[in-house]
């Protein structure tokens, strides 16, 4: 063999060994749709992973009342954890009152909050309804949804939110223009 | 107060020599010892030698050593019911060195450390991908590894200082929510190809086993797959549960919030979640109202750790030190200004400085006993220069809460008493 392929071997050899061959099979074991279901909780702000499932703000009143006033406060105003109503026209002001109806850009964010993290002794132990009843009375107490409204699986993403333009991304990780030069 | 003893620094003779002044400094720099009622005036004085105590199945501190995080429940909310606790800081002010101690290292928990049985812990794999997964903690471990020395900071670190600056802070306040510590795990690349991601998913939610399930949306650019690894080791031993036993999300120099604790679930897509995390939380609000959002690198930063805030220094001889850091790589170089920042001396990195992870600086100081300010500006490989705080906050307004990087000054009044001050 000449040096050259000598050389060309031993790379090989090298490489070979670096990027040792590891196949899934080595490791783990597959995931099957029916347990990826129990954990793929997460929902998106064109509404994908909501559950069939709907709640309405009087609902929601209760649901609020039973699990999270005690925190939040009685119509959200705050207590021992944040305020969830009011503060809209305050972001530009020396003293901005950050809650779901004057910052959060997305409905979507607030149900899959909830389901997440909350009641925070015991996250996601609300029913999928309890969940988008909640959800309605949170966004009825920012003047979002009215009184007597509810929200679903369909509606929720269609809700444009008062801060929804109020952000602006960094160039370096804009989602707008992040690997789309191709 | 922590630094009491800093303040009370031992009376030295009147006619004190170069060496005493060097004491002096010693005892701030150790800050933590007990007493030093019995000073040994000579060497008669030191205690004879002897048996010490039993060999013991770990080690622990000299009882001559105080040197505790400080459990918050929000910017100044100290002395909580741990209950409330939401972060515990890091003590700069008592550290010497690049490496943070594993039980000193900051922590910021949104719903408590969960008790996880490594047993029952389980990574899954799913999404935009060929073939999704699932991973124990033991298959973690039989496969290629990386270990890597990387700072990580909490977002909110420097939030003490945005709009006022309380002179009675250390800067174990201002600054304690940074810490660099050695990790081990597997590259995200490795795992990535086992799955078989699919070529159009360009982002990954990212999410931990935790009470909150804290979940962030991250962006697979080149740099982020290379250098992103989940990691089980924690300076040479399994993680510790504060910071995300069995296995966690390390990100060099992104968002603390980015490095997942308890890492559970890894989903590949094509566009941000929008989670609670990068929305409503982690983002900057400007003066205009308008909000910085997905401003995941941390900045160039620096601080002065020796002497900060509340202690107190004699004229003569000083050392100063500190630390400095960038999510953009390497530091290189760390000014010092002792005169409040009008001229500026390059201080001495201590090595090795690595990429995206934390180095001590240090330079000799004669005080000439007049009240004065002092500074530390670091500057990284990138070019990119610690902002002084009038530019910083004329950029990012004072309500933005995160990502704070302004230069930290000092004053130091006739006393020497060292105090936190804006500029």
């Amino acid at each position: 063999m000449s040096s050259l392929d000598n050389r060309l071997v031993a790379a090989a050899l090298t490489l070979g060994l670096l990027a040792a061959p590891a196949f899934a099979s080595d490791f783990g074991r597959p995931a099957t749709p029916a347990e990826i279901k129990l954990w793929d909780i997460d929902v998106a702000p064109d509404g994908k992973g909501l559950p069939v499932g709907g709640g309405t703000v009087a609902q929601g009143k209760q649901v609020f009342a039973d699990n999270c006033a005690a925190c939040h406060g009685d119509n959200g105003q705050g207590g021992i954890k944040d305020r969830l109503a009011g503060g809209q026209g305050t972001l530009a002001s020396g003293a901005p009152v950050k809650t779901v109806g004057s910052f959060w850009p997305y409905a979507t964010t607030l149900y899959d909050y909830i389901h997440r993290a909350m009641p925070y002794p015991t996250p996601g132990s609300l029913s999928t309804d309890d969940t988008y009843a909640v959800t309605a009375y949170i966004l009825s107490l920012n003047g979002i949804v009215p009184p007597d409204g509810k929200v679903d699986k369909d509606s929720l993403p269609k809700i444009k939110m008062p801060n929804r333009d109020g952000f602006i991304p960094e160039p370096e990780f804009d989602p707008a223009k992040l690997f789309r030069k191709k | 107060m922590t630094s009491k003893s800093q303040i009370e620094s031992p009376q030295r003779p009147a006619s004190v020599s170069r060496r005493g002044f060097v004491g002096g400094l010693s005892a701030g720099v150790l800050g933590a010892v007990a007493t030093e009622a019995a000073a040994a005036q000579t060497l008669a004085d030191v205690p004879d030698r002897g048996p010490g105590a039993d060999l013991g199945a770990h080690s622990e501190r000299s009882r001559f050593v105080k040197i505790d995080r400080i459990p918050e429940a929000g910017p100044g909310k100290r002395n909580v019911d741990p209950n409330d606790a939401i972060n515990s800081k890091t003590p700069h002010q008592k550290l010497v060195g690049n490496i943070t101690p594993t039980d000193l290292h900051y922590e910021r928990s949104h719903s408590g450390v969960p008790d996880i049985d490594p047993a029952q812990h389980r990574l899954l794999i799913h999404g935009l991908v060929q073939k999704p997964l699932v991973f124990s903690v033991d298959d973690l471990k039989r496969m290629p590894s990386v270990t890597r020395v990387v700072f990580i900071e909490c977002t909110g670190n420097g939030w003490e200082n945005w709009k006022k600056a309380d002179p009675d802070l250390t800067v174990q306040n201002t600054h304690g929510l940074v810490s660099t510590n050695e990790w081990t795990g597997v590259p995200l690349k490795f795992l990535i190809g086992l799955a078989g991601k699919e070529k159009n998913s360009n982002w990954m939610l990212a999410e931990g086993g935790d009470g909150a399930g804290v979940d962030r949306s991250i962006p697979l650019t080149d740099e982020i797959v290379n250098e992103a690894f989940v990691a089980y080791g924690q300076n040479g031993e399994p993680l510790r549960p504060a910071h995300g036993f069995p296995m966690r999300l390390v990100m060099p120099g992104f968002e603390g919030n980015l490095n997942i604790k308890w890492l559970r679930r890894l989903k590949f897509g094509t566009e941000p979640w929008m989670t609670r995390w990068e929305t409503a939380r982690y983002t900057q609000l400007l003066a205009n109202g308008k909000a910085r959002q997905f401003q995941l690198r941390m900045e160039t930063n620096s601080v002065i750790t020796q002497p900060s805030g509340t202690m107190q220094i004699q004229p003569g001889y000083n050392r100063i030190s500190g630390l400095a850091w960038s999510g953009h790589g390497k530091i290189a170089k760390v000014e010092i200004s002792t005169d409040g920042a009008n001229i500026w001396k390059q201080a001495q990195l201590n090595q090795p400085v690595l990429s995206k992870a934390q180095v001590r600086f240090q330079m000799d100081w004669v005080w000439d006993g007049k009240p004065t300010r002092i500074v530390s500006r670091a500057t990284d490989e990138q070019g990119n220069v610690q902002p002084d705080r009038q530019s910083f906050i004329a950029a990012m307004g004072s309500n933005a809460l995160f990502h704070y990087n302004a230069q930290q000054t000092w004053s130091i009044d006739e006393a020497g008493r060292v105090r936190n001050v804006l500029a």
